[in-house]
């Protein structure tokens, strides 16, 4: 299912122009970072893709629905939208309950339901949970919770919004095996990161936003050489493409496998 | 300047003890960094350092915390803020929410200690400073970015002047430059200032560059203690969730693959990398 945005702008009621014309095409599989400090527009920007927000000006089209003429309920179906904060999206009283809910609402039979609960449940490593209350558990397992709510709705997109805050080393790792499985399972995957890391070893595109507008887009390497726009965005680059960069590298690695492969001249994957 | 002797902790209702026979001993001055996986202790240790255990939270405490030489059992907890002060995760959870202009935030924890007028405005402009947020005094407090609140926390706690500063996750609801920002006072307090700082932290290219000693801890129990270069690099630590940058990542693969020829320690700085794959 692909994605237009066209020449989107939009107006907060209070005045605030967040976003001034902006123009992207993500096609249908495609991994996608966006990056870009604070009140750059990123979440005004995602918000815009299940019609949570409609445009001020321009347009945005979803698997051929222009997002003004559907409503937010409609993309249920389409786009999968994981909040920052868990306790934004999370309401009932238990683990079970608050995954269900939203293939319910799809009107799927019980028994799909059961199937896509049980194995969201188990991709975010969370099955004995099941039972408790979401309050009941930690920040990184609310998160997780949140996570299964959309991945149990099996929507051709996702959208991750700062996934790895307050996540340990293994929830950061168990995100990027999830980001993983679902490009595998051909799910259009975009995320809003501060992770610079994680966003170079999982996202193949990276766009950057600053006051509103896309500064920079394309493959991941070739955004992450662009050292002076991204200094003048506050965007620091992964630890390996610094790394790189005063080594002199013609390359920038992506993974810390690539690093070691330019470094040492090494011909095929390792 | 923090004395920990064989320290175990169990909450009120808990099943099992949240902490397990710690002990550790921290001098005057030093940046310590408190890391390992989400539920191994670091926030009930540091919640212990600051007296909230047990006087906050209650539970069962075993063994004997000394901080600036007083028992904190013992010490009623008014008189401990004075000792340690606590930073929360988020900003939001630390200011009052009730004052109009920051400088009178930094004024509600000295006007509860009952600090003369004078003295107070000395040290909420000293506090201020330390921190870079002068410019923001006459703002509301409500009305920041996160890192500007999130400095703002750190004045008000500052403005008591404790010996010791705990720090729990401060930079997790912020963006880089946020980051940087209270990374920056946060070493400054420690080198200038003579401040003892304990800080928990997951992004581990911070602790590499800022730290001066990283304790690690796994279900309750400390698994390892030493300079950023012992820890960081680690590999037995991995199974239990202690990550290393990826500068350590990538000079470990290239030891497996046969490549890497230096004797030293592996690299978790970007400055020490640059210098080992240079070579």
């Amino acid at each position: 299912m692909d994605l237009q945005i066209e020449e989107l702008s939009y107006t907060y009621p209070a005045g605030i122009e967040a976003l001034r014309g902006v123009s992207l095409t993500i096609q249908s599989g495609a991994r996608v970072a966006i990056v870009g400090q604070n009140g750059a527009g990123k979440t005004t920007l995602v918000r815009h893709l299940n019609g949570l927000l409609k445009p001020t000006a321009g347009r945005v089209i979803v698997g051929g629905w222009d997002t003004r003429q559907y409503t937010t309920a409609q993309f249920a179906a389409r786009v999968g939208y994981v909040f920052q904060n868990p306790d934004d999206q999370l309401f009932l009283s238990n683990v079970n309950a608050e995954i269900q809910f939203g293939p319910k609402k799809l009107g799927w039979d019980p028994d799909r339901v059961a199937r896509h609960v049980q194995s969201a449940l188990q991709q975010v490593e969370l099955e004995q949970f099941a039972a408790r209350h979401p309050y009941d558990l930690s920040q990184g397992q609310r998160k997780r919770v949140a996570l299964a709510a959309v991945l149990a709705m099996d929507t051709p997109i996702v959208i991750l919004d700062e996934p790895t805050t307050g996540q340990d080393l293994p929830g950061v790792e168990l995100i990027g095996k999830i980001v993983s499985e679902l490009s595998r399972r051909g799910k259009t995957v975009i995320t809003i990161t501060h992770d610079m890391d994680f966003c170079a070893e999982h996202f193949e595109r990276v766009v950057v936003m600053g006051q509103g507008q896309v500064l920079l887009d394309g493959p991941a390497p070739q955004v992450f050489s662009e050292t002076e726009t991204l200094a003048k965005t506050y965007v620091d680059p992964p630890q390996l493409v610094r790394l790189a960069n005063q080594l002199k590298f013609s390359l920038l690695p992506m993974t810390v496998e690539e690093f070691v492969r330019i470094r040492y001249k090494l011909e095929s994957s390792i | 300047m923090i004395e920990l002797d064989k320290v175990s902790y169990t909450y009120p209702a808990a099943a099992g003890p949240a902490l397990q026979d710690i002990s550790l001993s921290i001098p005057e001055g030093q940046f310590c960094a408190l890391i390992g996986v989400n539920g191994a202790g670091k926030s009930t240790l540091a919640y212990t350092i600051a007296g909230f255990v047990p006087h906050f939270y209650h539970g069962t405490l075993i063994g004997k915390v000394t901080v600036a030489n007083l028992d904190t059992q013992t010490t009623p907890l008014h008189e401990l803020v004075t000792r340690a002060g606590l930073i929360f995760q988020n900003p939001f959870n630390q200011i009052s929410g009730t004052k109009y202009t920051v400088r009178e935030e930094i004024a509600f924890g000295l006007e509860n200690l009952g600090i003369a007028r004078t003295k107070m405005l000395a040290r909420i402009d000293a506090a201020m400073s330390i921190v870079g947020i002068n410019d923001l005094a006459e703002r509301s407090p409500l009305a920041l970015s996160g890192g500007q609140m999130q400095r703002v926390a750190i004045a008000s706690v500052l403005a008591m002047q404790p010996p010791v500063l705990v720090l729990d996750e401060p930079t997790s609801q912020l963006d880089p430059i946020g980051s940087r920002e209270v990374f920056s006072a946060v070493r400054a307090l420690s080198q200038t200032g003579g401040m003892t700082v304990v800080m928990i932290e997951h992004k581990l290219e911070w602790v590499a560059a800022f730290a001066e000693r990283v304790i690690a801890l796994s279900a309750g129990r400390l698994i390892a203690d030493g300079s950023p270069e012992q820890v960081l690099t680690d590999e037995s630590l991995k199974g239990l969730g202690i990550g290393q940058t990826r500068y350590t990542q990538a000079a470990r693969m290239a030891e497996e693959l046969g490549y890497w020829r230096r004797k030293d320690a592996f690299p978790v700085t970007l400055e020490q990398a640059i210098e080992a794959f240079q070579s």
